[in-house]
């Protein structure tokens, strides 16, 4: 910017700063190249409406990691959200109903119930670690263990005891399996609700003051404090929103797979948890943003789909997932760690 | 006085603070008219921050008043203060660096449009406060890009957004340049035709005499004068502020030193504002101390013999050859040993025993052919450091935490003296001991010296330096401003050299 002899040492810093989005091109140019076959439409929706109910989830965890706290409850929350919406939302021709007296419902009701009821557990992690001062680790390892049971309580139950809870209604189905046609193509309406979330979360982040203390309470609490900022209201509610993202993840995840288990979901949190990390979001508090945080799951996405498609063994795709975790947040650190 | 408080802006009276062992403030009197620079000064521990901390609600006082703009007061807090007109820019500033400017501004109280937050408003306001301070940074830059001075800057428009009537600075030229000192005045001349209070805490005499209308000097907790700035020279400061009989608290010096075992050439840090171009040297069975004010960078001068800090130059030579310190462990094979000056977060294990605390810096001794450790060797070293540094505990097992700081202290000294160390850095080795202990501290370094050890200790304590030390280097702004002789100087001659950069 002053002059020209920076102008390399300019261009090293932008690639630093960028290096994600970066990696992501580079990655699809990668994939492409070993098979041209892979730059389809197909293949693009494809991996977004893989990556739609994970972005959801993610959003809501980056919230938690950028005030410097975590959320291993993630996953299981999502399980719950899942079988309680297909257990409300069984065709009702289905031999197998949990409810046999049920009614139809309309799609909306399930849906909300789910939500209150992953609002109302990310809730009571935000008061026992905004409240108790239990570290957000320690809270939500137990509410994992905690919740796991509950979901496994309500659905290992009579009449038919520990069967996925399949057949379900085909409006559900339809929710969350089906799109808006274009052409000879169909936008899966899963993509449209990950666009609409992470627009809500964006403006959530950057628009208001509720985004602005989120930042302020994980970059420097103390100061956050002291200029005013009621820190323990912030936090509950940072986990509460979190907690209605996995809940609508959750029934999204029981749609679109057509049934649900009391495993369904199961360590989706470490999933969003490295794909924040490798999306930009620092763990240790402050930083973090909704771009990010979405080209982190894509990244994932695009490995998984992209690898499979190149015909890679699984177990080798697992190496490498592993491999870029720990190569981005060496990156990261190198880009804010500073010699004394 | 009921005639005073209708004159002056702020009236602490008679204020005292009590600490378990220590009266902190004695019946402490302080009155800043509206519109004025009020110094406060005093050496360190005079107890110039625990009087703002009693503003600031930090502290609750036992005794006294505070009037304020005609009422009395008693913040709970300093976001009460804050919001009442009393702010402070603190020496740590306390900002979020991941943010930018003006989120840091208006943090706690964001402009609004419905939910949203007013960017616009919020940049405008910033700006306008900035424009009429005539302070220019970008609003929109992030706090982590700033220089100190910014930041200070910073801090102090967040001041005047609260419509603060009274401003505090905590030493505020302690890290800016020359420059930077006379755009800081600027700021408090227009503060000053706003008819804002300044009370500003510093040691600089040339910046106290030139930037303040009056000056209150504390000493030891207690109340010594206030004065018209105008009335006043640096000898006069100096004398008020010093002036106490040093009473025999120390041992009588026993240790001759010999030759020179560390020759310390032109030490520059590699981060500044640091140190640069520190050059002594130490001779073996010497005392050396370090002497300077709160920032003038002594901890970064051993912490970088140590090899926690990187240097850009200068060189390092013990007992004739040059040795090189990039990391603690490098220099603790070449026969160093660092006692740190927080204990609490950067010495001891506090729940751990004192068996551990002793010997974990000298782990590998007690390696046995096997590779395990031998729990007789431990317990012989644990009970020499018990024995020889007479550190009163009912056994090895107890944890370190549970024993007085005098008796941590003594532990940790013989840590390290485990390592068998040639050359020890202490640093601040007698901060919140009491009074018997640091005689026994006191008698511990003499023996050490006369038993050939090179010491350099630094402490903020003056007459501890003139006690215990041969030598004073006095540092000053990460320069060294001067060596002097422990036998021939004086305070005064150390308090000038202490300002002279």
């Amino acid at each position: 910017m002053k002059n020209s002899a920076s102008q390399t040492t300019n261009i090293t810093k932008w690639l630093f700063d960028n290096v994600i989005y970066v990696f992501l091109i580079l990655l699809v140019v990668g994939i492409v190249i070993a098979s041209p076959d892979f730059l389809s439409v197909t293949n693009l929706i494809n991996i977004l409406s893989q990556s739609s109910s994970r972005i959801i989830i993610a959003l809501g965890m980056a919230g938690i990691l950028i005030t410097a706290g975590t959320d291993l409850s993630a996953g299981r929350m999502v399980g719950l959200a899942a079988v309680v919406s297909a257990s409300m939302l069984q065709a009702g021709d289905y031999a197998y109903k949990m409810y046999p007296n049920l009614p139809e419902l309309p799609l909306i009701v399930p849906i909300l119930i789910a939500m209150l009821a992953t609002g109302l557990i990310a809730t009571l992690n935000g008061v026992i670690v905004a409240k108790l001062h239990v570290p957000p680790f320690i809270a939500t390892l137990g509410m994992m263990i905690g919740v796991y049971g509950m979901t496994s309580i309500y659905f290992d139950r009579p009449p038919y005891g520990a069967q996925p809870i399949g057949g379900l209604s085909e409006k559900f189905t339809t929710f969350a399996q089906r799109g808006i046609p274009i052409g000879s193509y169909e936008i899966p309406y899963l993509v449209l609700y990950a666009i609409i979330a992470t627009v809500v979360i964006w403006v959530i982040w950057n628009k208001t003051q509720l985004g602005k203390n989120m930042f302020a309470i994980g970059g420097n609490p103390e100061a956050a404090k002291v200029s005013g900022v009621n820190v323990a209201r912030n936090l509950i509610i940072i986990y509460m929103i979190a907690g209605l993202l996995y809940g609508f993840s959750g029934t999204l995840e029981a749609g679109r797979v057509g049934s649900a288990t009391n495993n369904t979901g199961n360590m989706y949190e470490l999933d969003a948890i490295a794909a924040c990390v490798v999306g930009g979001v620092s763990l240790s508090g402050g930083i973090g943003s909704v771009p990010g945080v979405v080209t982190g799951v894509l990244i994932f996405q695009i490995i998984n789909y992209g690898l499979a498609f190149l015909g890679v063994s699984p177990y080798i795709q697992f190496i490498v997932k592993g491999l870029i975790i720990v190569v981005a947040v060496a990156f990261d650190m190198r880009k804010h760690a500073k010699k004394k | 006085m009921s005639e005073s408080s209708s004159t002056n802006l702020l009236e602490m009276l008679n204020i005292t603070k009590r600490f378990p062992g220590v009266l902190a403030l004695d019946n402490v009197s302080l009155k800043v008219r509206p519109g004025s620079v009020h110094a406060l000064m005093g050496e360190n521990g005079a107890g110039k921050s625990t009087l703002m901390k009693c503003l600031f609600g930090i502290y609750s006082m036992d005794e006294g008043k505070i009037h304020f703009d005609g009422k009395e007061i008693s913040f709970a807090n300093s976001k009460q203060a804050l919001e009442n007109g009393v702010s402070m820019v603190h020496q740590e500033l306390n900002q979020v660096r991941q943010q930018n400017v003006m989120d840091n501004l208006w943090l706690g109280r964001y402009p609004k449009k419905g939910i949203f937050i007013d960017e616009k408003k919020m940049y405008e306001e910033t700006k306008a406060i900035f424009d009429s301070l005539d302070i220019h940074i970008d609003p929109r830059s992030k706090v982590s890009t700033l220089s100190v001075s910014e930041m200070q800057m910073v801090e102090i428009a967040k001041a005047v957004s609260y419509h603060s009537k009274i401003i505090v600075m905590d030493e505020p030229t302690s890290s800016l340049t020359e420059t930077e000192v006379n755009h800081l005045f600027r700021i408090i001349r227009r503060l000053q035709s706003e008819n804002v209070a300044i009370i500003y805490i510093s040691h600089k005499m040339e910046e106290i005499l030139k930037i303040s209308d009056e000056v209150t000097i504390m000493r030891d907790g207690q109340y010594i004068a206030t004065k018209s700035a105008k009335d006043l020279t640096t000898d006069e400061i100096i004398k008020l502020m010093v002036g106490r009989d040093l009473s025999q608290r120390f041992p009588e010096k026993v240790n001759k030193p010999g030759d020179v075992i560390l020759k310390v050439s032109d030490l520059t840090a590699e981060t500044q504002p640091s140190f640069s171009n520190v050059s002594f040297e130490l001779k073996k069975g010497e005392i050396i101390g370090i002497a300077g004010l709160v920032g003038s960078k002594r901890t970064e001068v051993v912490e970088a013999l140590f090899g926690i800090r990187a240097l850009s130059s200068g060189s390092i030579e013990l007992n004739g050859k040059l040795v090189n310190n990039p990391t603690p462990q490098h220099a603790i094979k070449n026969g160093f040993a660092l006692v740190t000056e927080e204990r609490r977060s950067t010495g001891i294990f506090p729940d751990l025993s004192i068996s551990f605390n002793s010997i974990i810096s000298n782990m590998k001794h007690y390696k046995t052919k096997s590779g395990f450790l031998s729990n007789s060797k431990v317990a012989d070293d644990t009970k020499w450091v018990i024995d020889s540094m007479n550190v009163k505990t009912p056994s090895q097992k107890t944890p370190i935490g549970s024993l007085s700081g005098g008796n941590q202290q003594k532990v940790i000294i013989g840590r390290w003296l485990l390592t068998k160390p040639e050359i020890l850095l202490l640093d601040e080795p007698t901060r919140g001991i009491d009074v018997g202990a640091k005689f026994e501290i006191y008698q511990l370094i003499n023996e050490l010296a006369a038993d050939g050890k090179g010491i350099i200790m630094i402490s903020s304590e003056m007459p501890e330096l003139l006690g215990v030390t041969d030598r004073i280097l006095v540092m000053s702004n990460g320069k060294a401003a001067g060596i002097v002789d422990t036998s021939t100087t004086s305070q005064e001659e150390i308090m000038r050299l202490a300002a002279l950069y």
